[in-house]
């Protein structure tokens, strides 16, 4: 008995050093994803921030064809870099609306002046109310919402520009 | 001398280029309720609810924004007569069960549960074989 148990230790030792080194050589998948995937819009009304652009309420993300909820913040470093793809998002005809995460109507005005506003409509979320109602876990995050007012898809971080087909495409099933 | 104190001084007032908001903390973000009922059952609960972005720690114990942006709807739920585990559920619907450290009876968290009741077992056999050798001894 204990001679046929002899090697059971190291190899119990050389399974948790293979644990180990998997789990290091591929790490874990810190995103949260929203489970409010396949979900209707929670429902909100969010001001206005930018004078002449209007606030976004759920109600405007059920108006038959589907849009790119973009969650933003001007003191977001990646929503920087993020801004050009959206605006070439915007020139392929894509209806693009913006939630400002806890900021001042003076970034937000600062922040689109120098990189850009390809937004419809920007809600001003000051507390991340709607972010969390949304399951969003930070800033830059992206939901597609269909014409009807289901959330078809979540993207967390920044959209890249080779994500850029992807993103046309799931706009495309959503339709 | 002087110089160097001036420079040790900035250092101190220096801040770290942490990418945080230029707002100030939600109102009840760090802030007790005035009901001490009602704050100490948001209290219990922003315990058991996990961080978004410190993930391994609470939103009690969390300095993230959105840690004090979800105690602040915490206790606004609270204060408005909410009951804390219609919160969570509210927060799971959400999030998902991860949201919550308290352990669920879905298949997953099965382990959890069974593990320690089958290390009890084993346990308990190796004691009775030693006794029973010992007593043929």
């Amino acid at each position: 008995m204990s001679r046929d148990l002899r090697f059971l230790p190291l190899i119990l030792l050389a399974l948790l050093i293979a644990g180990l080194v998997w789990r290091l050589a591929t790490p874990l998948d810190t995103n949260v994803a929203s489970k409010l995937d396949g979900q209707p819009v929670p429902t909100f009304d969010l001001a206005a921030v930018i004078p002449g652009k209007p606030g976004l309420a759920s109600s405007d993300l059920a108006r038959g064809s589907p849009r790119l909820v973009n969650l933003f913040a001007s003191w977001c470093v990646p929503c920087a870099t993020e801004a050009k793809v959206l605006e070439a998002l915007k020139a392929r005809g894509v209806a693009i609306d913006g939630i400002a995460i806890r900021d001042r109507p003076e970034d937000i005005a600062r922040f689109l002046a120098r990189y850009g506003d390809p937004y419809e409509r920007i809600g001003s979320d000051a507390r991340s109310q709607i972010q969390i109602a949304l399951g969003s876990s930070g800033v830059p995050e992206s939901f597609i919402v269909d014409g009807r007012g289901i959330i078809r898809y979540q993207k967390i971080g920044p959209i890249t520009a080779d994500e850029m087909p992807l993103i046309l495409a799931r706009l495309e099933q959503a339709k | 001398m002087k110089r160097a104190f001036l420079i040790a001084l900035g250092l101190m007032v220096a801040q770290p280029a942490l990418a945080d908001s230029n707002l100030a903390p939600a109102y009840w973000a760090n802030r007790q309720l005035p009901d001490e009922r009602q704050e100490a059952a948001a209290r219990a609960l922003m315990g058991q609810i996990r961080c978004l972005v410190c993930q391994g720690q609470s939103i009690a114990d969390s300095d993230a924004e959105l840690a004090g942006d979800m105690r602040d709807l915490v206790r606004r739920r609270i204060a408005a007569g909410e009951r804390p585990s219609d919160i969570r559920s509210w927060l799971i619907t959400r999030y998902g069960s991860w949201i919550s450290y308290r352990p669920t009876t879905e298949p997953a968290a099965l382990p959890l549960w069974l593990v320690p009741l089958g290390l009890l077992v084993a346990g308990g056999l190796l004691i009775v074989r030693r006794v029973k050798v010992r007593r043929r001894k």
